[in-house]
């Protein structure tokens, strides 16, 4: 996005020298608390079956790098499975409930119950269902990212100004017209608010389900290590795991930043 | 009368129905606007200016009483293009540039090919060259308020129906805008019917003035305006020019009077 037209030579530098600073702040915070948590471990020694030191993990993750392979594959086809799922039925429901209130009325309860419900308590139930395979881990996913974006989406497709509607009536403008050069753009920054939260919980989703009942997975992975005491193998899949939710939330952020294109700079930093 | 670019409005009464009752908005009000003519409603806020006019662009319908625009009915006016709006807020679309903001109107119609050439033009026209492809968080108030009448331009109207569209706009800029959508005006040979609540602004653009009374809206005052044109904003401190606003604003103040 082209920047501010007017600005003065030199601030360029200035604001390059911010963002630096930006960045390296919280990368020095990060690698305090690791340089104390290593010191830690070394000074009291630590047994590494309670916490293994960050050198540890990391040697971990090179040593037990192709079953974390295997299994981190498995645990991103079901979040990605999750995310496209849930956030495509949120975003038809939402269409759907802005466009036929009695339907909203009808519906909407039971959303909100499914919300309530904890997904720990949700994941036997559907692993007794649909077994040990992909399938229950993607509808949990998908759960959990589904009401978020519902609720987003449906505020997002109301947050039209009245004026605005004016403006089309006066244009003659058809309903389809007023939906896809109103309501629909109008809702996107709502829309990408949303995503944000699904994109991240999601993973917390495959994994938690993958607790429940699963040979493969980072959770599985995780509840192996723990039971083995391979805490080394314990904290990298947690690594990893983390490492795919942020990839994700950025993904999410980078497609947002490319569509969202109107907002001023100052506001779409995330 | 019956020329196209007119309004004939004879006598309508508008009711809302709100929770604490039915609320009269205007009542038995007629008036009629010659094309080319500029013609402004004036009124304090609350008596149905706005409501007048979007009864005459078929937003809103009359509970009682008959309008003919560019004679046809208001609803047949508006899906032949006969007006152009300008609201009081801009309502620029905020994901689209100048350009496309301009372009709405026929996108929503169905436009042909030279289109993007035209809406250069108007953003020419509204003193915006070089900023076709700015979005509006990128302008200036004045500035989206220029690019909402280049929209309102694009689809070529006979009738420009303007509500309070400098209402929010500091005076300096006001004035500007005045004198511009008088150049506007002249070269577009467009009919306009304008909403004001600024007594200077209505006798400075119109042809006639029409003072509206509070709470029913009623039709106090229709006071032509015989200055010469084209107008310079140094008229503003002629004898004339106060005498029309004085009678403006004497009209507007034995209505406050009444109202007390």
């Amino acid at each position: 996005m082209s920047t501010a037209a007017v600005a003065l030579p030199g601030s360029a530098a200035r604001r390059r020298g911010a963002r630096a600073r930006r960045v390296l702040v919280p990368v020095l915070g990060m690698l305090a608390v690791l340089g104390y948590w290593e010191l830690h471990i070394r000074l009291f020694r630590v047994p590494e079956f309670l916490i293994p030191a960050p050198s540890r993990v990391v040697q971990a993750m090179f040593e037990e790098w192709p079953a974390l392979q295997r299994n981190t594959g498995a645990t991103l086809i079901e979040s990605l499975g999750g995310f496209v799922l849930g956030n495509g039925i949120a975003i038809l429901l939402a269409v759907l409930f802005v466009h036929n209130k009695p339907t909203e009325r009808a519906l909407y309860p039971i959303a909100v119950a499914i919300r309530t419900v904890p997904i720990i308590a949700i994941a036997p139930i559907l692993v007794l269902l649909f077994g040990n395979g992909y399938t229950p881990k993607i509808i949990i996913a998908a759960l959990i990212s589904f009401f978020p974006t519902l609720v987003n989406m449906v505020r997002g497709l109301e947050a039209v100004e009245p004026s605005a509607l004016e403006l089309m009536r006066v244009l003659s403008a058809s309903p389809a017209q007023v939906f896809w050069k109103l309501r629909v753009p109008s809702s996107l920054p709502f829309l990408f608010s949303a995503l944000k939260i699904a994109a991240t919980s999601c993973v917390i989703g495959a994994i938690v389900s993958e607790w429940i009942g699963a040979d493969t997975g980072l959770g599985y992975l995780i509840t192996i290590a723990t039971f083995e005491f391979r805490t080394g193998l314990l904290y990298s899949a947690m690594v990893v795991g983390s490492l795919m939710a942020l990839a994700q939330f950025g993904a999410v952020v980078l497609a947002e930043r490319l569509i969202v294109r109107w907002k001023p700079p100052t506001t779409s930093t995330t | 009368m019956g020329a196209a670019g007119a309004i004939e409005v004879d006598g309508v009464s508008m009711h809302f129905a709100t929770p604490s009752g039915s609320i009269q908005a205007l009542d038995n009000v007629s008036l009629s606007v010659r094309p080319r003519e500029f013609v402004a409603l004036l009124g304090p806020s609350g008596c149905g200016k706005s409501t007048l006019l979007r009864l005459v662009s078929d937003v809103l319908t009359p509970t009682a009483g008959s309008i003919r625009v560019a004679n046809t009915t208001p609803e047949l006016a508006r899906k032949s293009r006969a007006f152009g709006f300008v609201f009081q807020d801009p309502t620029l679309l905020a994901w689209r540039s100048a350009i496309s903001n301009v372009l709405l109107p026929l996108e929503i119609s169905g436009g042909s090919r030279d289109d993007a050439a035209r809406a250069r033009g108007l953003l020419e026209l509204v003193g915006l060259k070089d900023f076709e492809a700015s979005y509006p968080w990128q302008l200036s108030g004045g500035m989206r308020q220029r690019v909402s009448i280049a929209r309102s331009l694009i689809t070529e109207p006979q009738l420009l129906l303007m509500d309070e569209p400098f209402g929010a706009l500091d005076e300096i800029t006001r004035e500007r805008m005045n004198a511009e959508l008088l150049r506007i005006w002249q070269a577009t040979r467009t009919t306009i019917l304008f909403v004001t609540h600024s007594s200077p602004e209505a006798v400075f653009l119109s042809d006639r003035v029409v003072v509206l009374t509070a709470r029913p809206g009623r039709v106090k005052l229709d006071l032509p305006i015989d200055l010469a044109r084209p107008r310079d904003p140094a008229m503003k401190e002629t004898v004339e020019f106060a005498r029309y606003t004085a009678a403006l604003r004497r009209a507007l103040s034995t209505e406050e009077t009444d109202l007390l």
